[in-house]
C-alpha cells in the first residue's frame, strides 16, 4: 500500500521524463510540515501518456505542479530528456519552458478574458521569437484549425464567446504551439459534460499523434483515465499504490486501493446495480501527521499490524503491473534474496528491512 | 388562489386530500391512486434576456410516487436545475415568466403565496445543492444550521432541537456528532459539508427531496456513500426523491424512473430498466456511448456528440436535437417531434421520428458503420 521504491523504473527506455524520489513538502503551523508528495518515482518514454489518478489530496496536481518546478519539488529528480530541472535556476529554468507545457481544469479561467483568441494562442510564440510575423499568424491559424476551432471566425473573438469545450481547445492550442515534448494535464475534461469531454478526449489522442506528445494526465476518473493512458499510476495521500498497464490494472488490481476505487464507479446499466461503498471508513487522514508505515492502513479492509510498521515497497507482479502493498490482491514475483514471505512473518519485527 | 388556500390549509398529512387530489383522470401518464406525491403539469419557464426570450424549461410533465426516485439527466443547459428550481418556485420573479401546474399532495404550489411557501420548504419539500462549499453558512456553527429548521417548523424547545440534531449528524455518519454540532463548515472535507446539508435538507421529515448533482463535486469514493446514504434515508423515511444527474452511470442503479431532458424538454422516460434495455431516442444512445467505459481497452475512440447544445434563445426549427443527431432526416428539421408512448410498454414516452430500432434509423446506422470502414 501507498509506498516507495523504483523497481516499476525501466532502464533501457529513451525517456521523455523521468521523476525520482520526489518530496513536495510545505510548512505547516507548529513547526509541523504537511507531506505532500513523499518519494514518488516514475518515467515515461516518448509519445506515451501517464495517467495520475487519486482523491481529492493524493498529491497528483502537486506532483504535476512539481515537475513544473512550479513550486520545485523539496527533494528528488525531474528529468526532462537530458536536462536536469531541479538544478536549474532563474533564466535556464525559463529557457526550458517551451518543451513543458500545463493545461489546466477550468478552461474558461486559465484565458486571460481581455485578449483575443489570436493573442492568446500566438503569445507564446512572441515571448519566445519564434518566426516573422506572417509565420507566426500562420501557424496559429494551423493549430486553431487542428484543435478545431475555425481560425477566422474565431481569432477576434474573446474567451467570454466560448462555450467551456471551446475554450479548453483553445487552451489545447495555446500548450501546443511551441510543439513541446511534454504537456502536463491537470483535470482538463472534469469540468465539462460528458459528450464534451468525449470529444476533448478524442482532441488529445489526435494532437498527440499529430505533434508527437508525451502526456501526463491527472484525473480523478478512472475510466477517463484508462481511455487515454499507456501507464497508470494510482496515488493516495502522497504515495504511490500501483503502477502498470491500464488494463493489466483494471482487470486485476493488486492493490486493495485501487480495488476500492474501481468499485466505486458507477456503471451505467442498472442490471450490475450499485455496489456497497468500497471505502465505507472515514476520509483522507491529514498529510501533516501521515499514519506511519502503509499510508493506506488506517482505511484498508486488509490491514495488519505489519501495515503500521513497515513501509511497503514496489515489486513486480508482472512486468506491466507494479504494487507497494504488503498484501497484494495479486501475488508479486519475488525480486531478489531479501524478499521473504511476509504473511508467515511474525509480528513485531523490526522496521528496518522493508521488503 | 382561494381554492388552493383552501387546498393547503388541511392538507400536510393529510392522506384523504391525497387521495382525492390523485382521483382527477386528466393525467395521460399519470398513475392513479393515492400514492403520487408530485404531479407536475406542463411547466414552462422562460427568462427574459437582452437578446430575446430564453425557453429554459418548456413544457415539461411528469408524476412521482411516495417513496420513488425519478432520476433528470441532461447536459448542461437542458433546463434539469432550472426544473427542480421552478417546481420548487426558487427562481426569481423579474425577468421571468412562469406557467404550468405543480401538484404537490393535491395542492397547487404555484398559488401559494411567499409565507405559505416558506412553510413548505424545508419542511416538506427539501433541496440539496450541488456545492457543498457554498451551501453552507461560513460563518454560522453546524448545529444552529440543522436546528434552525426544526425550531421553525417543528417548534421544537433548543434542547430537542439539539437532540433530534445530533441523532441527525449520527445518521448521516458525521464523527463525534456532538463535537461537530459545534464546529464550522470549513473545518470539515467536501465529504463531510455534504453530509451535513443532507442533514440540514432531511431535518424535518420532508416527503419529497430534490437533489441537484449531489455528488458532482466529490470524489468517486466519496460519491458511492453519499448516494448509500441517500438511499438508506429513502428508504427509511419512505421518502420520494428528484435526482438531477448529467452522469447517466449514477442514476442507473439509483433512480426508478429516468427523464432525459434536452433543450428544456423531456424528450424520453422510462422505468430504469426499461430506457437501458429499450432505449428509443438517439440523444439517450449518444449520451450513453459518450462515458468512457471501463470495458472497453485504452485509447479507443469515444463517440462524442458532435456541436454543442442548443441556443435556448434561437432553438433550430424542428427537433432541437437534430442538428447534432447522427439519423436526421428532413422531417427533423421541419416539425418537432412530441412525446409518445412504446407499444406495449406503458410508461415509456419518447419525442422522436425515426427512433432507435425504426429501419430508416438502422439503415442510417448501416451507412455510417460502412463510411467508418472504409475510412
Amino acid at each position: 500500500m501507498a509506498g516507495s521504491g523504483s523497481s516499476h523504473l525501466r532502464a533501457d527506455i529513451d525517456a521523455a521524463l523521468r521523476i525520482e524520489n520526489l518530496v513536495v513538502e510545505f510548512p505547516a503551523p507548529a513547526r509541523k510540515k504537511v507531506s505532500a508528495v513523499a518519494n514518488i518515482s516514475f518515467d515515461l518514454a516518448k509519445g506515451e501518456t501517464l495517467g495520475l489518478v487519486g482523491e481529492s489530496g493524493c498529491g497528483k496536481s502537486t506532483t504535476g505542479r512539481a515537475i513544473m518546478q512550479l513550486p520545485a519539488p523539496t527533494r528528488g529528480s525531474v528529468r526532462l530528456g537530458d536536462t536536469e530541472l531541479t538544478s536549474l535556476k532563474g533564466e535556464s529554468l525559463r529557457q526550458t519552458r517551451p518543451r513543458l507545457q500545463m493545461i489546466f481544469q477550468d478552461p474558461i479561467s486559465s484565458l486571460n478574458p481581455r485578449r483575443t483568441v489570436h493573442q492568446i494562442v500566438e503569445e507564446p510564440l512572441n515571448i519566445w521569437g519564434i518566426g516573422t510575423q506572417a509565420q507566426r499568424a500562420a501557424k496559429v491559424e494551423e493549430v486553431l484549425g487542428a484543435v478545431g476551432i475555425d481560425p477566422v471566425l474565431a481569432a477576434g473573438r474573446r474567451p467570454h464567446e466560448f462555450s467551456g469545450g471551446q475554450c479548453q481547445r483553445i487552451s489545447i492550442a495555446r500548450a501546443v504551439i511551441t510543439e513541446p515534448s511534454v504537456i502536463i494535464c491537470d483535470e482538463p475534461v472534469s469540468a465539462l459534460d460528458v459528450s464534451v469531454q468525449a470529444q476533448i478526449l478524442n482532441l488529445l489522442e489526435d494532437m498527440k499523434e499529430r505533434y508527437g506528445l508525451t502526456l501526463v494526465f491527472i484525473a480523478h476518473d478512472l475510466a477517463v483515465v484508462k481511455n487515454v493512458s499507456d501507464r497508470v499510476a494510482v496515488m493516495y495521500l502522497g504515495k504511490m499504490c500501483e503502477f502498470g498497464s491500464p488494463d493489466r490494472l483494471y482487470s486485476s488490481p493488486a492493490h486493495p486501493y485501487t480495488k476500492a476505487l474501481l468499485d466505486s464507479i458507477p456503471i451505467p446499466d442498472p442490471e450490475v446495480g450499485p455496489k456497497p461503498a468500497a471505502l465505507t471508513s472515514g476520509e483522507l487522514p491529514s498529510p501533516i501527521d501521515p499514519p506511519s508505515g502503509c499510508r493506506f492502513r488506517t482505511r484498508c479492509p486488509y490491514a495488519q499490524e505489519i501495515c503500521s510498521m513497515v513501509e511497503p515497497q514496489m515489486q513486480m507482479v508482472s512486468p506491466d503491473q507494479h504494487v507497494a502493498c504488503h498484501f497484494p490482491l495479486v501475488a508479486t514475483q519475488p525480486q531478489d534474496a531479501t524478499t521473504v514471505d511476509l504473511t508467515k512473518r511474525p509480528s513485531g519485527g523490526d522496521g528496518g528491512d522493508a521488503v | 388562489m382561494s381554492a388552493n388556500e383552501q387546498n393547503f390549509d388541511g392538507a400536510k398529512g393529510d392522506e384523504v386530500d391525497v387521495s382525492s387530489a390523485a382521483a382527477e383522470p386528466s393525467r395521460s401518464h399519470g398513475i392513479p391512486g393515492a400514492k403520487t406525491l408530485l404531479d407536475v403539469r406542463d411547466i414552462r419557464t422562460h427568462f427574459r434576456t437582452p437578446r430575446g426570450v430564453l425557453k429554459a424549461v418548456d413544457g415539461v410533465s411528469f408524476t412521482l410516487e411516495r417513496g420513488r426516485t425519478l432520476g433528470v439527466v441532461g447536459e448542461s443547459g437542458s433546463g434539469k436545475s432550472v426544473l427542480s428550481r421552478s417546481i420548487m418556485r426558487l427562481l426569481p420573479k423579474s425577468n421571468t415568466i412562469h406557467s404550468g401546474e405543480v401538484l404537490f399532495e393535491g395542492r397547487d404550489l404555484s398559488g401559494l403565496t411567499e409565507s405559505e411557501l416558506r412553510g413548505l420548504w424545508g419542511n416538506e419539500i427539501s433541496m440539496i445543492f450541488q456545492d457543498p462549499m457554498t451551501a453552507l453558512n461560513p460563518v454560522m456553527k453546524i448545529g444552529p444550521q440543522i436546528t434552525e429548521s426544526l425550531r421553525l417548523h417543528l417548534d421544537m424547545s433548543k434542547g430537542e432541537a439539539r437532540e433530534t440534531a445530533v441523532a441527525l449528524l449520527r445518521a448521516v455518519r458525521i464523527p463525534e456528532p456532538e463535537k461537530r454540532f459545534n464546529g464550522y463548515p470549513h473545518e470539515m472535507s467536501g465529504g463531510m459539508r455534504q453530509r451535513i446539508v443532507i442533514a440540514v435538507a432531511l431535518a424535518c421529515g420532508p416527503r419529497l427531496l430534490f437533489a441537484d448533482e449531489p455528488t458532482t463535486a466529490l470524489d468517486v469514493t466519496v460519491q458511492a456513500q453519499i448516494l448509500d446514504l441517500l438511499a438508506e434515508q429513502q428508504r427509511e423515511r419512505y421518502m420520494a426523491m428528484v435526482l438531477v444527474t448529467h452522469d447517466l452511470g449514477v442514476v442507473a442503479s439509483r433512480a426508478d424512473e429516468i427523464a432525459v431532458m434536452y433543450a428544456g424538454r423531456i424528450v424520453e422516460r422510462a422505468p430504469t430498466k426499461e430506457l437501458f434495455a429499450n432505449l428509443k431516442m438517439p440523444y439517450t444512445e449518444s449520451l450513453l456511448a459518450a462515458i468512457p467505459r471501463l470495458d472497453q481497452p485504452s485509447h479507443s475512440r469515444l463517440e462524442a456528440i458532435g456541436g454543442r447544445p442548443p441556443d435556448l434563445v434561437n432553438p433550430p426549427t424542428g427537433c432541437p436535437f437534430s442538428p447534432r443527431c447522427p439519423y436526421a432526416r428532413e422531417r427533423c428539421t421541419q416539425e418537432t417531434p412530441q412525446l409518445v408512448t412504446v407499444d406495449g410498454h406503458d410508461g415509456h414516452e419518447f419525442a422522436c421520428f425515426y427512433p432507435v430500432g425504426s429501419p430508416e434509423t438502422e439503415e442510417r446506422r448501416v451507412e455510417i458503420a460502412t463510411r467508418k470502414g472504409a475510412a
